[in-house]
């Protein structure tokens, strides 16, 4: 155990929370630059709905799809914000990545050993997946609501969940602990930004009905927020299924049994149920997307207790959490 | 007639239903999706208690304290089986009810499917304009080449293609969408199918083994009673030995952090095994995450602890008992409890109790204590009691002494019970001429499970499968393309138009479209 570039590890920690704090509120100030000034904000909607009705009933092209909502008349603050806040979000997880390669380093294992690693490595992955997605589409408006849940984890990962540099106990010791806890972070990850983005519909969808102003105008419309959701849950769940599957294998070479009712197992098992039934409720006619999408923030609740609640306080052979 | 008059004047009548009418009424309702739907999450709902209340086949004991804590509610729910979930009626009641709703749905539908799939795609409907998405251009070249070159375009892009007229080409694509789907909910029948192997054909025991002591696997030998599904003949069991030559254990030494500082870091069991006895030996480790294969079963190094080696004297200097003896660790540092039970002393029957500490200390206000799990500093602390070990003959455990028919034996000045620390190489002389108990040297033990699983590739192989459908059905686009081309408004130009149909949102199919169109375009030239 090096300690001293564990020590290194958690300065570039702090700093990275410090640039993303400056990104959160870059991206803040980017969402509130959009709300238009009240005098052009019937002509500037009319104009977005003239749009997207030319759009959707064109006799050609593709419908316009999510990210156009969002016009290239932002204002020129606007504009200067989201740059400066995807540049620091950029650089923040930059160093996080270099904090978690450390951290890495320093342990002599893969990095996901202890409630503290896998809540660093989630936010990493939640901000690598962001920058990607902002490569292909413009999603500045969704900045603020990845970057204020991963600082609140990487908050409270680096103060009550911290755990010293160390070690793992006999039954971390395998390879499956980089395929399964890896993977079942990226999941966690992916399905994070999914409820962000259900959430957010459900909010645009009240938005939509009460047709008052406010900045969710300028976010793409309650269908486009509701089909990208989808589309991160559908990716999230063969990556959980996965993870279930992999940890299944885990546990027969490490516990004897493939499957323990173990409650850490239990829960997976109740978080997969879930997205299954958010799927099903998805397919099932006569059940609306709002109703569908109150399923699948019921799965990330599940989500939440599994890591918040199941690692700390129940008494389970997963309890890794390195909070003694 | 005045029936039907009567009848209506009563106001609405349900359809009468037959016996058979309400069996299809009620099929029809479990294999709905709805309902699917409420039973996936009344599972889900119900398969929280196992996880929050303590459940027998985990820990038994934690269960039976946490039913004496709960007066009213722990028999209550004791009764309605919430201490074995995942074994209760009710819990069985929603999982096969889903799987039944399953079953029914997912026959029909692969029946359709595969019809669907042996038919050709559908005739184009008339007005392509009034499709979803759809698009048209004038491209150079005669009807009959521009629609060859689109069909062509539609095959490489993977879809079946069928014209029912000389004007049109109808094409499908992503029928493997429903292929994955029905694929996944099949396999998940068959990793039910492996569940329900691995309970009848399968068995599992467990063994406490000192280091020097050979474990021969035949029912007998195990320290508690094989747990075997009834379809298994456990006299039939392959009789390969395992003997444990030494355990080693590493704890962390180095982190002082809290909560690190004395855990567990490495454990491996160096050990000895053939394949029958007699058979050639094999020397292997065990390792946690590394089982060992041996025939018919694969042992599992799932628990360790000491067994000090410990000799007692008859008061003529006969040896009574000389025996590595477990002791079962009851914290993390292993302050371990036991019993060495001496039935072949005389005149009365002896029995020692009492604690194994690895790194010991006798704590003022906790008692004997181990500081750590390593023995650096090993101790035993014993009390002493004589009388019947087994009274009744009723079978006993062997890591506790039960003291109804026993008496404590005090110490030489007679002021209080009689109480024995010793160190390795010690040996302590009991008073009344009982003789001497010596603690020779700190073995450890190794805790194996023995286990075999003959459902586990079933279940495996199934849920890999069930993997492959989900993501191709998740993957895959159901789509249906249509061309349709008519001569265009000079000589040697076609007008074509193509129009899609989704079976669920697709933000690609217009792309398929414009792909499509911008091939024939490309193939046979454009001219505005």
């Amino acid at each position: 155990m090096n300690q001293t570039l564990a020590g290194y590890a958690n300065l570039a920690l702090y700093s990275a929370m410090a640039v993303f704090t400056l990104s959160m509120l870059a991206y803040a100030v980017y969402l509130a630059a959009l709300v238009p000034a009240r005098a052009d904000t019937r002509s500037a909607l009319a104009t977005d709905r003239e749009a997207a009705l030319v759009g959707g009933s064109g006799a050609g092209g593709p419908a316009p799809v999510a990210a156009t909502a969002v016009g290239d008349d932002v204002s020129p603050r606007a504009r200067k914000a989201a740059g400066m806040a995807r540049s620091l979000g950029l650089l923040g997880t930059f160093i996080l990545l270099l904090s978690v390669t450390m951290r890495g380093i320093a342990v002599e294992r893969w990095p996901l050993g202890n409630m503290f690693e896998f809540g660093t490595f989630a936010c990493l992955f939640v901000m690598v997946f962001y920058a990607i997605q902002s490569t292909r589409r413009d999603v500045r408006w969704l900045g603020l609501f990845v970057t204020a849940p991963v600082l609140l984890v990487l908050g409270l990962a680096s103060t009550i969940w911290y755990t010293q540099a160390s070690g793992v106990m006999p039954s971390l010791r395998s390879y499956w602990l980089v395929i399964h806890v890896t993977v079942a972070t990226i999941s966690v990850a992916v399905f994070t930004i999914g409820a962000a983005l259900a959430a957010l519909y459900l909010y645009q969808l009240r938005a939509e009905e009460s047709g008052g102003r406010s900045f969710m105008n300028r976010l793409p419309d309650a269908k486009a927020l509701e089909g990208m959701s989808y589309g991160l849950h559908i990716i999230g769940f063969p990556l959980w299924t996965f993870t279930v599957i992999a940890g299944a294998i885990w546990a027969r070479q490490a516990w004897g049994s493939y499957w323990n009712w173990d409650p850490k197992e239990v829960m997976s098992f109740i978080i997969w149920v879930i997205y299954a039934a958010y799927l099903h409720a998805r397919a099932t006619s006569g059940m609306s997307r709002a109703q569908a999408t109150w399923v699948a923030l019921a799965g990330f609740a599940a989500i939440l207790v599994n890591y918040g609640i199941v690692n700390v306080y129940f008494v389970s052979q997963h309890s890794y959490s390195g909070l003694g | 007639m005045t029936d039907t008059k009567t009848r209506r004047d009563e106001g609405v009548v349900q359809p009468r239903l037959s016996f058979t009418g309400w069996l299809r009424w009620i099929w029809r309702q479990l294999t709905s999706m709805r309902t699917a739907l409420m039973l996936l999450l009344a599972l889900a709902v119900a398969a929280v208690p196992g996880a929050v209340i303590p459940q027998r086949s985990i820990d038994a004991g934690r269960t039976a304290d946490w039913i004496a804590a709960h007066k009213t509610a722990g028999p209550l729910l004791d009764r309605l089986g919430f201490y074995e979930v995942y074994a209760s009626p009710w819990f069985a009641a929603i999982y096969l009810l889903l799987f039944v709703s399953l079953v029914g749905c997912v026959l029909p539908r692969s029946h359709v499917h595969w019809r669907a799939m042996r038919s050709m795609p559908p005739r184009a409907p008339k007005r392509l304009e009034r499709l979803t998405a759809h698009t048209s251009a004038e491209v150079d070249g005669e009807p009959e080449a521009v629609l060859e070159a689109a069909r062509a375009a539609l095959r490489r892009k993977r879809f079946r293609t069928h014209s029912h007229d000389v004007t049109t080409v109808s094409a499908e694509g992503g029928l493997l969408k429903e292929t994955g789907n029905l694929v996944f909910h099949l396999s998940l029948i068959g990793v039910i199918a492996g569940v329900a192997i691995g309970h009848l054909l399968g068995w599992k025991g467990d063994v406490i083994l000192p280091e020097g002591q050979t474990f021969a696997n035949t029912a007998i030998r195990y320290d508690t009673p094989i747990n075997a599904g009834p379809w298994v003949d456990t006299s039939g069991m392959k009789p390969f030995t395992v003997t444990l030559d030494k355990l080693d254990a590493t704890f962390e030494q180095d982190v002082k952090g809290k909560g690190q500082f004395g855990s567990p870091r490495d454990f491996t069991a160096y050990v000895t095994t053939t394949d029958q006895p007699g058979a050639a030996a094999r020397e292997t480790t065990i390792r946690v995450n590394h089982p060992l294969s041996v025939p018919g079963a694969t042992v599992f190094l799932l628990g360790n602890g000491y067994a000090p080696k410990v000799t007692v004297h008859d008061g003529s200097g006969n040896v009574v008992y000389s025996e590595s003896t477990p002791f079962l660790a009851r914290d993390n540092n292993y302050t371990s409890l036991g019993a060495i039970k001496v039935a072949s002393a005389e005149p009365k029957e002896l029995g020692f109790t009492g604690f194994f500490l690895p790194t010991g200390t006798i704590d003022p206000v906790r008692g004997p204590i181990s500081l750590f799990p390593q023995a650096l500093k090993p101790m035993l602390v014993l009390s002493l009691y004589e009388g019947t070990l087994a009274p009744g003959g009723r079978p006993q455990s062997v890591y506790t002494l039960d003291t109804s028919e026993m008496t404590p034996v005090t110490n030489a000045a007679d002021t209080d019970n009689l109480r024995i620390a010793l160190q390795p190489g010690q040996t302590f002389t009991l008073p009344g001429g009982r003789g001497s108990i010596t603690f020779e040297e700190v073995h450890r033990f190794a805790g194996l499970s023995i286990r075999h699983d003959p459902g586990k590739w079933v279940t495996l192989a199934s849920a890999l499968l069930a993997l492959v459908g989900l993501v191709t059905s998740l993957v895959i686009r159901r789509r249906r393309v249509f061309v349709r081309v008519s001569p265009g408004a000079e000589l040697g130009r076609t007008l074509v138009s193509v129009g899609g149909l989704a079976k669920d949102d697709d933000d690609g199919l217009s792309e398929v479209l414009t792909d499509v169109l911008s091939t024939l375009t490309a193939a046979t030239g454009e001219r505005r």
